[in-house]
């Protein structure tokens, strides 16, 4: 399984990737730093996404509705409580990890194709009701509320932007700690049982349903801490801007990184910040009409995703490496 | 009393349309137990294919029909090149391949199309013909899902090519054992499900106006009707079809307010998957392990 068995070579790869992350802000330009600030954020709810779709088996096609709970949870208590910026990241996900814990209570009944539906729905009707006038006075109604960038603390001699992109990169590291120490370890193989045979693993002795709601609570947890870096970064939150269509590209990034894949969920998040950027110089439709072609390309060709083929080609190049090593000591000996 | 009857018809008009996108669902789940999550934004492009043709200037009803036929070949193009291949594949794979669907068709009449609200015509007279509850475009409505429903029954029930297609959706290995070419049923189930998602589409245009997006909160009521009916029982979606249309308008009208529509399907579509997962008609499946 991709991730979960740390060797030397993988360490140096990981080390050498959070250093480059480390260094980006100091030589891109302002708008890129934004950029990739927002790929931290698509990747941390990518992962969350893909701890309940890729490795638990359960379909959302509604996670940008806790995407949209934690970037509101964030502005709310930024702009009306006025609680710091980086407080309301965990209080986010609190929230959410309830209201998604809520919402596996009922997904615990629904299988497959029944799942997708309801998880389509929510996210269909969440902006309706970030619109709700009873809700107005909270959340700003259509207009939504605004939000002030935050200052570099402790006299730090960097700009806001590059300040925000550290700090997403401190919580994004933490978040995959994390998920990469819960799918490794007992409740890990637990959530890949039940997808591969929830019977089987439930006569095993796996709670089924504890284990199901947990990930549930879990997953959106994650988009909440999404949601609410996502929120501080663009400085603005409004219902339009969590469409159902936001959830899509959420499912689009866990297929196009690698389902049940932990490094995927970057390249899933590189993905789906920056193909639409390129795509939208073409037409203002081409971005969609790239994402579904890469899709079903995706399907049909690699199910695996990106991360797949870059295992694919890592073991590949490993195996021609270790064929010429043995074969120089069998010709020097 | 008045406003209340008026509520009740055009929530009868709405059902009339949710029935038939429903009708639409179940035609594709019964055959091949696929929930078709791209239904709405097929309805969608045919829609643009009617206003085009009424565009260039052919009549109404022409065009209809036209838009019919297409439709029927674009569901059935759809089936045979794409969902055939991966019909046995994990149902993730398939809910992806069918928002794959979704947002390329989205994207495509965007593109063709362009993103602007258009007007649609409403093939019916201006002035209320039926009485002052009901407008004529109503009325219409619901006449034209009734002789669908009309036209489906007849076809299903007195024709070769319809029971072959129950046979079918029924059992596919004992189909296929007495000669019945399987796969070409479920490329007709395709066409017709588009066909009828079409004939949906024409119909609501003219009451949410024709963009790329209508469809998404149509559908999401479609959705809420085939399982309220019972996911594999087409005169089930029917039925769910008016009581979730006069539902959502007396619900909009007196409890919730116009804008928590949605979450009213919402709602309703948790609700029944939860309590009543067969809906209303439906049959019962044992899983076996």
């Amino acid at each position: 399984m991709d991730g979960m068995h740390v060797n030397k070579t993988r360490l140096i790869v990981i080390g050498i990737a959070v250093l480059v992350a480390f260094l980006l802000p100091f030589v891109v330009g302002s708008y890129r730093v934004f950029q990739f600030n927002l790929v931290l954020v698509y990747a941390i709810v990518l992962l969350g996404l893909n701890m309940l779709t890729g490795y638990n088996g359960q379909i959302s096609l509604g996670h940008g509705a806790f995407y949209a709970i934690g970037a509101y949870v964030a502005a709310i208590m930024m702009d009306k409580l006025g609680v710091p910026y980086w407080a309301t990241v965990p209080a986010a996900g609190l929230v959410c990890f309830v209201a998604g814990f809520l919402f596996g209570f009922p997904a615990l009944r629904l299988h497959g194709h029944y799942l997708a539906l309801a998880t389509f729905a929510l996210g269909i009707s969440m902006p309706q009701i970030l619109k709700y006038k009873g809700l107005e006075h909270w959340t700003g109604g259509v207009q939504g509320i605004v939000i002030l960038k935050p200052q570099a603390p402790f006299g730090l001699n960097v700009s806001q932007d590059q300040w925000l992109y550290l700090f997403s990169l401190f919580v994004a590291l933490f978040m995959f700690w994390l998920a990469w120490n819960i799918l490794r370890g007992r409740i890990g193989r637990a959530m890949v049982a039940i997808r591969d045979h929830p019977i089987a693993a439930e006569a095993m002795g796996i709670n089924v349903a504890a284990v199901k709601t947990l990930t549930f609570g879990v997953s959106a947890l994650y988009a909440g801490v999404g949601g609410a870096l996502g929120a501080i970064v663009v400085q603005f939150v409004a219902p339009d801007s969590f469409v159902a269509l936001v959830s899509i590209s959420f499912l689009i990034g866990i297929v196009i990184g690698g389902l049940a894949s932990i490094s995927g969920v970057i390249y899933g998040a590189i993905f789906i910040q920056f193909v639409p950027n390129i795509a939208d110089e073409i037409s203002k439709a081409a971005p969609w009409a790239v994402y579904g072609l890469f899709l079903l390309a995706f399907v049909f060709l690699a199910p695996k995703g990106v991360a797949g083929l870059v295992q694919l080609l890592w073991g590949k190049a490993e195996a021609s490496w270790k064929r010429t090593r043995a074969q120089k000591t069998t010709l020097q000996s | 009393m008045e406003a209340f009857l008026h509520q009740v018809f055009s929530g009868l008009a709405n059902g009339a349309i949710y029935a038939s996108l429903a009708l639409a669902l179940v035609m594709i789940y019964q055959s091949t137990h696929h929930i078709n999550f791209a239904q709405g934004e097929m309805a969608m492009f045919s829609t643009y294919l009617a206003w085009a043709m009424i565009n260039a200037g052919y009549p109404y009803w022409i065009a209809f029909g036209l838009t019919v036929v297409a439709s029927f070949f674009i569901g059935l193009t759809i089936e045979r090149v794409i969902v055939r291949r991966v019909a046995g594949a994990p149902i993730l794979t398939l809910v992806v391949v069918f928002i794959a669907l979704l947002v390329i068709l989205n994207s495509i009449t965007g593109w063709i199309f362009t993103y602007t609200i258009k007007v649609f015509p409403s093939p019916f007279p201006e002035q209320p013909l039926f009485g002052p509850y009901i407008s004529s475009h109503e009325a219409g409505v619901v006449g034209v899902s009734l002789v669908v429903l009309l036209l489906l029954f007849l076809f299903f029930r007195f024709t070769t090519l319809g029971l072959a297609m129950r046979a079918t959706a029924e059992n596919a290995l004992s189909s296929r054992l007495s000669g019945i070419r399987v796969g070409w049923m479920l490329a007709l189930g395709w066409g017709l499900a588009a066909s009828i998602g079409a004939i949906a589409g024409m119909m609501v245009a003219p009451i949410v106006y024709l963009d790329p997006n209508m469809m998404s909160g149509i559908l999401l009521y479609g959705i809420a009707a085939a399982l309220m009916g019972g996911i594999d029982n087409p005169f089930g979606a029917v039925v769910g079809g008016l009581i979730v249309g006069v539902l959502e308008n007396l619900m909009g009208a007196y409890v919730v307010g116009t804008e928590l529509k949605l979450t009213v399907a919402l709602m309703l579509i948790i609700g029944v998957l939860i309590f009543k997962p067969t809906g209303l008609f439906g049959r019962h499946f044992v899983t076996r392990v």
